[in-house]
């Protein structure tokens, strides 16, 4: 426990320093913290805190006003689907009504097994492509029922013989 | 100075007044939900709004944060405004269906609840006034609650739901709260608030319980004054 | 990149590198904006490159920024003969090397085929896509590659700079622009040179300059491209603007959903400062500024200039409720120019061309051109650069190609969640700021979302609440409370449990939201509600009165029903149903139990005879 905490405070300083401690740099920080721990450890933010001399409650504050914040562990597969006007228009409800029977977890959720995590987004700006799932990274375009069954599915086999 | 009219009287108020204080300071009460003597400006009840005119365009404003101008003509109580007034009313009794300060202000107005808004059960009898946290934080500077989250999902309360481990327990908080929604029970030599307790000092002239321990080792943190000094109760200094 | 002496040296480089750019040169460009990368251009680019290797020809092939046509993806031109090839595949890519790059040859399936005529059309330019489009601001981005300086400035990028540090002062660059008439194209269409004139005329410092790239608007890229795709022309704006106003510092606050934009921008600003067009002393002069880039958190408030500067702050993304304009109180209080990216753009065309130039493209009060994102139920999703003024018609059915599989056109809807949904009857509007607040909505950043008539206008009303709710700040009880609240309505009529007068409540709510509101999100965020029972007052009764979703979109309104006549049983329904609705015999039609069907969607998108039927 005691090495994992310094650890952790090296990697956490790392990432201050690299904004020169700059307390308005306060949400980019939280981007890399998120970035390496897939999620904003409760630990990790007190720690914060602690570093840079601020209220825990400004860190709280900014931590669950933005979006991109997570404060509960994710998954191992994101999956982002976007919900923008032009996707809804294209159908993106129905996508998402199938991702939510896939994976039985609702948006903001993980699966149980730690393997999917479901969070819609307002637009990534490839309208074209609409409806558009972002799963880990990769961009999906014109996503049907049928697509996502396929998508998950591959990941899942995947994750099995990972 | 500005020459202003409000609600028909001709009012004159230096530069840099708010409409609010011009018009208090002249007999006219505008109602508020959110502001307080001690506090700056919130801005988020939007109660106090007013309807201003310049020249031939108007808009409604809150005459908290507005200043006077040269040549303003108030309304407090247009149609504008009024519908304003109504809608913040509704929706509050709404969300606090218990907050009866909501409810009996808004008898007093005339304004009765919108059944199409079916009534919250899970919000307490917060307004989000933020009179708290702006003491909290700005008054005794300790930031121990906040808030967080946003939209309908914004809340009062300390970091992480937990106990908020700077909390002095002084109740400033509690004690601005203007529905009761912040629980403080004080019993003897304890007090309980934001799921801590805390142990209260007792005065070394008289003996009673006045003040949590944590407080006063607040305030001698903040103002060099050693904590011995300060464990005599306001009465008997 | 070597360090640019001064405004002299700048020239002499400009020319130097417009002298290896030669237009009889073979090159293939790709774009690679983030839609086509979505499609695949990069590994479309990697084939052409290492079959051109693998060939032997002395052939560049270039990633550029978004060419705009985003629905027929990837894209690639084979220059110099300028042929525009569509959809192209790794499979094709063999094929383009030997033919068309090493022979000149046409392959004719990978061009574009006009629907209307049949024809096969070999030159971007004479695609109906682009054929009226005016792509001043967005040219450039199928020519260069985003992460080389070196391309802007082969094309004269950095020459506004220039001229501006040298013949011009900041009063007289604040003029130009005045005198251009450019208004922000974030939104707010407020005029630009007043703009830096007040924050000239303020008192504060340090005074800032930031370019907005939150671009919140859902269904609208345009600034997404750009900052992707001609990074170098936003920070051009940007430091002409800083000299205007007297500026040293400057930010860029790109939305957290766009890495690729992130990336670019700052690539594009390390090669600035290492040319010395950014940091001390800039080409030579006593001037000195720097940017920086941030990202946002995920926040569509942000995009509003209070809740953005609280954001740069490191704080909550709350608006301000200070009566105070950001020229003179805005960043740590002090003097700012909030400007959308497609605005700084703008900047260099109207010092290079001047003001006069400018003024001669748009209408009256709008000028200049603006970047359309053309989406939804539409034939050919993409970007368009238009003059202001061209009728929404022209735009919707010459460049769009009008409503995808016969269907009708029903509405648009432009200015995003504060702007507002226009109907066929107003086709013929011509796009400019006033017309379209005229009529009930704006031109807000430039999204424009069509829909036909298997859209709900009921279903988009309550979409853009259901949007506004979740992204509202939530300091101010109008737009907190109240947007949640009319959201409630609207899942009601939706439902089936809308109550006569419920549309009246809307409206009535409504002026009190747009006047209560703290900022301009909940002072908008009733727009598109109005602009729906204003134009589409019939599907709202209908919902209410009779129960019926007129366009078949509201679950709670519809039927599924399979059509015996058209099923063939092969049980594919069945199979997909997710709670086992749709069922049948062997080879015999197939049946909806309408207790148990959620109207998923599931049978229809599976079934290839198109047998269900929604009522």
């Amino acid at each position: 426990m005691e090495i994992a905490q310094t650890e952790d405070r090296t990697k956490l300083n790392g990432i201050i320093a690299r904004y020169h401690g700059d307390k308005s740099s306060l949400i980019a920080i939280l981007q890399d913290i998120q970035q390496v721990y897939n999620y904003l450890p409760l630990e990790i933010l007190k720690m914060l805190s602690q570093e840079m001399k601020l209220p825990l409650m400004r860190v709280y504050e900014v931590a669950t006003f933005y979006n991109a914040f997570s404060l509960k562990p994710r998954g191992k597969h994101i999956a982002k689907l976007c919900v923008g006007t032009a996707c809804h228009v294209r159908g993106a409800a129905g996508i998402l009504d199938k991702l939510e029977r896939t994976l039985g977890i609702k948006p903001g959720e993980t699966s149980s097994d730690r393997e999917f995590t479901l969070e819609t987004v307002n637009c990534v700006g490839a309208c074209a492509l609409g409806p558009v799932l972002v799963m880990d990274g990769e961009y999906h375009g014109q996503v049907t029922m049928a697509t996502v069954d396929k998508v998950i599915g591959t990941l899942k086999k995947g994750a099995h013989i990972s | 100075m500005a020459n202003i009219i409000i609600d028909g009287k001709k009012i004159e108020a230096p530069a840099g007044t708010t409409l609010l204080k011009a018009a208090r300071d002249n007999g006219i009460e505008i109602p508020t939900l959110c502001a307080h003597e001690a506090l700056e400006e919130s801005g988020a009840c939007r109660f106090c709004s007013v309807e201003i005119k310049k020249g031939s365009r108007s808009k409604v404003v809150t005459s908290c944060l507005y200043p006077v101008e040269e040549g303003l003509i108030v309304d407090t109580k247009s149609e504008r405004v009024m519908n304003v007034r109504r809608l913040v009313l509704q929706l509050l009794m709404a969300r606090n269906p218990d907050a009866d300060v909501i409810r009996q202000l808004a008898e007093k107005m005339g304004v009765s609840a919108q059944p199409r808004f079916i009534p919250d059960t899970d919000k307490g009898k917060c307004i989000l006034c933020r009179l708290c946290v702006r003491t909290c934080e700005h008054v005794v500077g300790a930031k121990a609650i906040g808030l967080s989250s946003r939209g309908s999902h914004k809340t009062v309360g300390p970091p992480f739901g937990e106990d908020s481990p700077t909390c002095i327990g002084c109740g400033a908080c509690a004690y601005v709260c203007p529905t009761g929604h912040i629980e403080m029970e004080t019993t003897h030599d304890t007090r309980k608030i934001w799921g801590r307790t805390f142990k209260m000092q007792a005065c070394d002239v008289c003996g009673r319980y006045f003040a949590p321990v944590d407080q006063l080792a607040f305030i001698s943190w903040k103002t060099g004054v050693p904590v011995g000094e300060l464990a005599t109760c306001t009465s008997c200094r | 990149m070597k360090k640019i002496a001064n405004a002299a040296a700048l020239r002499q480089l400009q020319q130097e590198l417009k002298a290896n750019w030669d237009p009889k040169k073979p090159v293939v460009t790709i774009c690679a904006g983030t839609g086509c990368r979505g499609y695949g251009c990069i590994s479309v680019k990697e084939a052409l490159e290492e079959e051109i290797k693998k060939q032997k020809l002395a052939v560049d092939v270039r990633a550029t920024g978004c060419f705009g046509f985003c629905e027929k993806g990837p894209l690639v031109i084979i220059h110099p003969q300028n042929i525009f090839y569509q959809q192209v595949k790794v499979k094709d890519v063999a094929d383009i090397v030997a033919k068309t790059v090493a022979g000149g040859e046409v392959i004719e399936k990978l061009l574009y085929r006009d629907p209307a005529t049949g024809e096969r059309i070999q030159r971007e330019a004479d695609v109906p896509f682009y054929k009226k489009q005016m792509r001043l601001i967005f040219g450039s981005n199928g020519m260069i590659d985003p992460t080389r300086i070196e391309d802007y400035l082969s094309l004269g990028g950095y020459s506004a700079l220039a001229k501006v540090l040298t013949d011009m002062t900041p009063e007289q660059v604040i003029k130009e622009v005045k005198d251009a008439g450019l208004r922000g194209r974030g939104g707010g269409g407020f005029p630009t040179g007043v703009k830096w004139e007040s924050c000239r005329e303020a008192h504060g410092s340090p005074k800032y300059v930031i370019g907005n790239g939150d671009e919140g608007d859902p269904g609208a890229y345009m600034d997404r491209s750009l900052m992707e795709g001609n990074p170098h022309s936003v920070i051009e704006g940007m430091i002409v603007g800083a000299y205007a106003i007297g500026a040293e510092q400057g930010f860029i606050y790109v939305r957290n959903e766009y890495p690729l934009a992130v990336m670019h921008l700052t690539m594009a600003i390390e090669r600035a400062r290492e040319a010395g067009l950014l940091g001390k002393n800039i080409l030579g002069t006593s001037f000195s500024f720097d940017i920086s880039v941030n990202r946002g958190g995920g926040a569509f408030v942000c995009g509003e200039s209070s809740a953005l500067f609280a954001s740069i702050e490191g704080k909550a993304g709350e608006a301000r409720a200070k009566y105070i304009h950001a020229v003179e109180k805005g960043l740590w209080d002090n003097p700012t120019v909030l400007n959308n990216v497609e605005s700084w753009a703008n900047v260099p065309l109207i010092i290079n061309k001047g003001a006069k130039w400018y003024g001669s493209i748009g209408t009256a009060k709008s000028k200049g051109t603006k970047i359309f994102s053309l989406v939804g139920k539409i034939n050919n999703t993409g970007l368009v650069e238009v003059p202001m003024g061209m009728p929404l018609r022209e735009i919707i059915y010459d460049m769009g190609g009008g409503i995808p599989k016969g269907r009708k056109f029903k509405a648009v809807q432009t200015g995003g969640p504060s702007g507002g949904c226009l109907p066929e009857s107003l086709l013929d509007l011509p796009v400019d700021f006033d017309k379209l607040a005229e009529v009930g909505s704006m031109m807000g950043s430039g999204g424009m979302i069509v829909m036909d008539d298997r859209s709900c206008m009921v279903d988009v009303a309550k979409y853009f609440l259901a949007f506004l709710q979740d992204e509202s700040c939530g300091k101010c009880v109008p737009c907190r409370e109240g947007v949640r609240r009319m959201r409630g309505i609207l899942e009601d009529i939706c439902g089936g449990n809308g109550q006569e007068g419920d549309v009246e409540l809307l409206e009535t709510m409504s002026k009190a939201i747009i006047d209560g509101s703290l900022c301009a999100l909940g002072g908008s965020a009733p727009n598109p509600v109005l602009s729906t029972i204003r134009y589409f007052r019939d599907e709202y009764d209908a919902h209410i009165k009779e129960k019926r979703c007129p366009a078949g979109v509201c679950k709670a309104l519809i039927t599924y029903s399979i059509n015996a006549e058209k099923c063939t049983a092969c049980g594919l329904c069945a199979k997909v149903c997710p709670t086992k609705a749709a069922h049948g015999e062997k080879k015999q039609p197939h049946v909806i139990d309408e207790a148990t069907c959620t109207r998923c969607g599931a049978c229809i998108e599976s079934c290839k005879f198109e047998a269900i039927n929604v009522q």
